[in-house]
């Protein structure tokens, strides 16, 4: 907040041209821009994927070397999960989360403009890595010492910078969001009444805050072996690969589940929504989500089925990773539940949300028989492995952006989006996720390791319709920026509460949102 | 709707002809897991199985349901919406049972793991050590003299991978020296690595296990028929990860002890069993140069 006098607020708008965005405290100019930095993100993430599809394309060497190859899924995995899903759930929960709770803007204003701004830094080091003389990180997205630390290439302490940007860009905006939560609240709206995408962002925020340290202490670790000859994970030096896979998974399981409690709150707005009626089982979603959220922290080693592990530790977390399927089930059934005895339409919000239920159920599916042991030896580091975490990854978070960014759209930008080219948008991103992944599995069950560049020859036809469904993916999501853009500049006036279905506090604002709401609080019903 | 679902069944048409395709027994076409030549690798297949079906038969359920939810409580039909929204006894329901189907998941997978880690009393030891981009096998013996030890590297040639010459069969999956193991015979596997983590991944032997710098991982397997058994490295380990293969030729113990003691150099051994060595060129063909 600026020393004006609080009633101003409502007189002046936002500051004029580029330095507007640079300034900003506004949740909403901060939200979009996480989002627009995301989706730019997301191209860029999706363009080193195709390169990665074009050389698997077909056998052998046709179009890059293994090392340039390696840069490619590592800095693809990268950004997709550090710059495209995570900063886009960020701008979703500053743009949605105020509104949703009837507060007036986030907690901590400035700190929200510092945490967006520090990241486009955060990457354009990352990216300049690939510049350098010996490349950009090539040891894949889980750096696994010691092929990161003492074999990795100079850049790599780069990579540790723009990590270490990254993590204190995620605990600012964690802390923003619990502060935002826990004091900002309109008089009335309780605990229970939250929307389930501010509950399920609440626990993702926690999360954040307790896992991102111990990422931040990892990549340190990693510094100082690099270049004060520490040995934490230099077997040579009296310490321990496995030290690393035990910190980096600590930290990396609640990580997937920081990309995906936040698309189930989405998913919960969304299917009540173009159901018209109420979520079913409201209590034990949120019982659910915190379920989920403390289980993620007892599960880390299942990633790690193939080290050599005691036994009784390999048995303790097949077990627990199983349990997790308990919590998983009961949204999944309450989705249908909700479903039962609706009255459905299926715009364009709600058929990503069903896409969603779908294809992040065949995800879990997947997830369920990795976490058997003794099964995970033949699946473990095989396409078996890539097929499962894209399928909760891509039809499961990223189609829940897209479908919370088709659902909020008209309330951000005043207008409707062009409902034909959307369908098209969907159908081919739909076909095209279940051609480019379907099919892996198969190749990871036929013994398809992961991360190489050039394949046997029994691997070649599923590979070649893998790639043509990924590129028909690619292609697709340049007609989504295409929607969006058209809809930013004009189209079919959008009504306060464009979906008939639709709950919440944000619908009572008018379309397009002013640039400051709730001003006054709400009054809760 | 039909308009709608256009694309669904064209999914459907392009999985069924992939389906029916590979059942011809057309090479590159492989759905599923192999079932291996170890009682252990053959245990891992029914147990991939039996979650295949068991998550088949949840998926049929919960996506049917969801469908006719989809056909019947249209707006377009005339459904009116209902208002419930919670049913503590269905809810309960629903989390018991998915916990008794895992028990039933987590017994069979219990007793197959505990089978693994039970390692049998091995004659044969070997070493397997990893390398930036190759293996090293070694076979244990009492004495440093009676060790066999070896590298074990790609042979497929460098014009074939870059397309300058027809791929073979068994692209990327040939080494100079295969390693050379009994069949019917318990073996065991010290598995370490000299630089950064490899994985050491027979899909047939159901073992992959990751070789690490100053850890010796174990494992173990009991081959059933002899043949020759590809694998490949399983940890991303820098440049040429895809290109240290991992070649097994499983022979009949008196064969391998033959093979052994060529390898020991000891030549008297070698004469004395020359017939067997002959009838088996094919098998022993890479050693005899």
């Amino acid at each position: 907040m600026t020393a004006i006098p609080h009633d101003d607020h409502a007189h002046h708008g936002p500051a004029t041209g580029l330095w507007r965005w640079v300034v900003t405290t506004n949740h909403k100019d901060i939200g979009a821009m996480y989002l627009w930095f995301s989706f730019a993100m997301f191209l860029l993430g999706g363009a080193f994927a195709m390169v990665i599809r074009a050389e698997l394309f077909q056998p052998g060497f046709s179009l890059v070397e293994p090392e340039f190859f390696n840069q490619m899924t590592t800095m693809h995995g990268l950004i997709m999960v550090f710059g495209a899903v995570m900063p886009a759930f960020v701008g979703l929960a500053n743009y949605m989360i105020p509104l949703m709770i009837g507060a007036p803007d986030m907690a901590l204003p400035r700190l929200n403009n510092l945490s967006f701004w520090i990241l486009p830094f955060a990457f354009l080091i990352l990216v300049s890595t690939l510049f350098m003389a010996g490349g950009g990180p090539n040891f894949g997205w889980t750096f696994y010492a010691p092929l990161s630390t003492t074999y990795g290439p100079p850049s790599t302490v780069f990579f540790i910078l723009a990590m270490h940007i990254m993590g204190a860009s995620s605990i600012m905006g964690a802390i923003n969001i619990i502060v935002t939560i826990w004091n900002m609240r309109a008089p009335g709206m309780t605990w229970m009444k939250m929307p389930l995408f501010v509950w399920t962002w609440l626990i993702t925020a926690f999360l954040l805050i307790m896992v991102m340290p111990v990422l931040a202490g990892l990549i340190t670790m990693m510094l100082l072996d690099i270049t004060a000859q520490t040995s934490f994970f230099n077997a040579a030096g009296g310490g321990s690969p496995l030290l690393f896979q035990h910190l980096f998974w600590f930290f990396g399981h609640p990580e997937v589940y920081i990309m995906i409690l936040p698309a189930f709150g989405i998913i919960s707005a969304i299917i009540p929504a173009f159901a018209r009626k109420p979520l079913f089982g409201y209590a034990s979603m949120v019982y659910a989500t915190a379920a989920i959220a403390i289980l993620s922290f007892f599960v880390w080693a299942h990633h790690m089925f193939t080290v050599g592990m005691p036994f009784a530790a390999q048995l303790f977390f097949m077990i627990s990773t199983m349990i997790i399927a308990v919590p998983t089930g009961v949204k999944v059934f309450n989705w249908v539940a909700t479903m039962i005895g609706g009255s459905m339409t299926f715009e364009v919000p709600m058929l990503f949300a069903i896409a969603f239920v779908v294809l992040f159920t065949i995800g879990g599916f997947s997830g369920l028989m990795l976490a058997i042991a003794p099964v995970d030896y033949q699946y473990h580091d095989t396409y078996f492995v890539v097929a499962h975490f894209h399928y909760v990854l891509v039809p499961g978070a990223v189609f829940s952006i897209m479908a919370g960014v088709y659902y909020w759209l008209p309330k951000w930008t005043g207008h409707m989006f062009h409902e034909g080219l959307a369908k098209v948008h969907f159908w081919m991103s739909f076909i095209g996720v279940n051609v480019a992944f379907f099919p892996q599995h198969f190749l990871g069950l036929a013994g398809m390791p992961r991360r190489i560049p050039d394949y046997p020859l029994q691997f070649a036809n599923f590979n070649m319709i893998s790639s043509m469904g990924a590129f028909l993916f690619g292609l697709s999501q340049l007609l989504f920026m295409f929607i969006v853009i058209k809809c930013v500049m004009g189209g079919k006036k959008a009504e306060a509460k464009p979906w008939e279905g639709a709950e919440g506090l944000e619908w009572d604002l008018p379309s397009p949102l002013p640039y400051h709401t709730f001003e006054t609080p709400p009054k809760i019903k | 709707m039909l308009k709608r679902l256009r694309p669904f069944s064209l999914l459907a048409v392009v999985f069924t002809a992939l389906m029916v395709a590979s059942s011809g027994a057309l090479a590159g076409w492989e759905l599923n897991m192999r079932q291996g030549v170890t009682e252990i690798s053959q245990e891992i297949y029914s147990l991939h199985m039996l979650m295949l079906y068991i998550v088949c038969i949840i998926g049929v359920l919960v996506f049917g349901v969801m469908f006719w939810a989809m056909f019947k409580y249209r707006k377009s039909k005339g459904a009116k919406p209902a208002t419930w929204h919670e049913n503590t006894r269905l809810e309960v329901l629903w989390t018991v049972i998915p916990l008794v189907i895992l028990i039933g998941m987590a017994v069979p997978a219990t007793v197959t793991l505990a089978k693994i880690y039970d390692t049998p009393d091995a004659d044969i030891t070997v070493k397997v050590n990893g390398y930036q981009w190759r293996w090293e096998y070694t076979y244990l013996a009492d004495t440093p003299e009676e060790e066999v030890s070896f590298f074990s590297s790609l042979a497929t040639p460098r014009f074939e991978i870059r397309g300058e010459a027809p791929r073979s069969e068994f692209y990327l999956l040939d080494v100079d020296n295969p390693l050379v193991i009994p069949a019917n015979t318990p073996v065991k596997f010290l598995i370490t690595a000299n630089d950064v983590i490899h994985s050491w991944w027979v899909p047939d032997f159901g073992i992959k296990k990751d070789a690490v710098p100053g850890i010796i991982n174990e494992s173990h397997a009991t081959v059933l028929e002899p043949g020759t058994y590809r694998g490949m490295c399983a940890e991303l380990c820098g440049r040429d990860h895809a290109y240290m293969p991992i070649v097994v030729e499983v022979l009949e113990p008196e064969e391998f002890e033959q093979w052994l003691a060529e390898q020991r150099g000891d030549v008297a051994a070698a004469e004395q069993d020359d017939s067997v060595a002959l009838t088996s060129a094919g098998q022993v063909r890479s050693f005899i140069q």
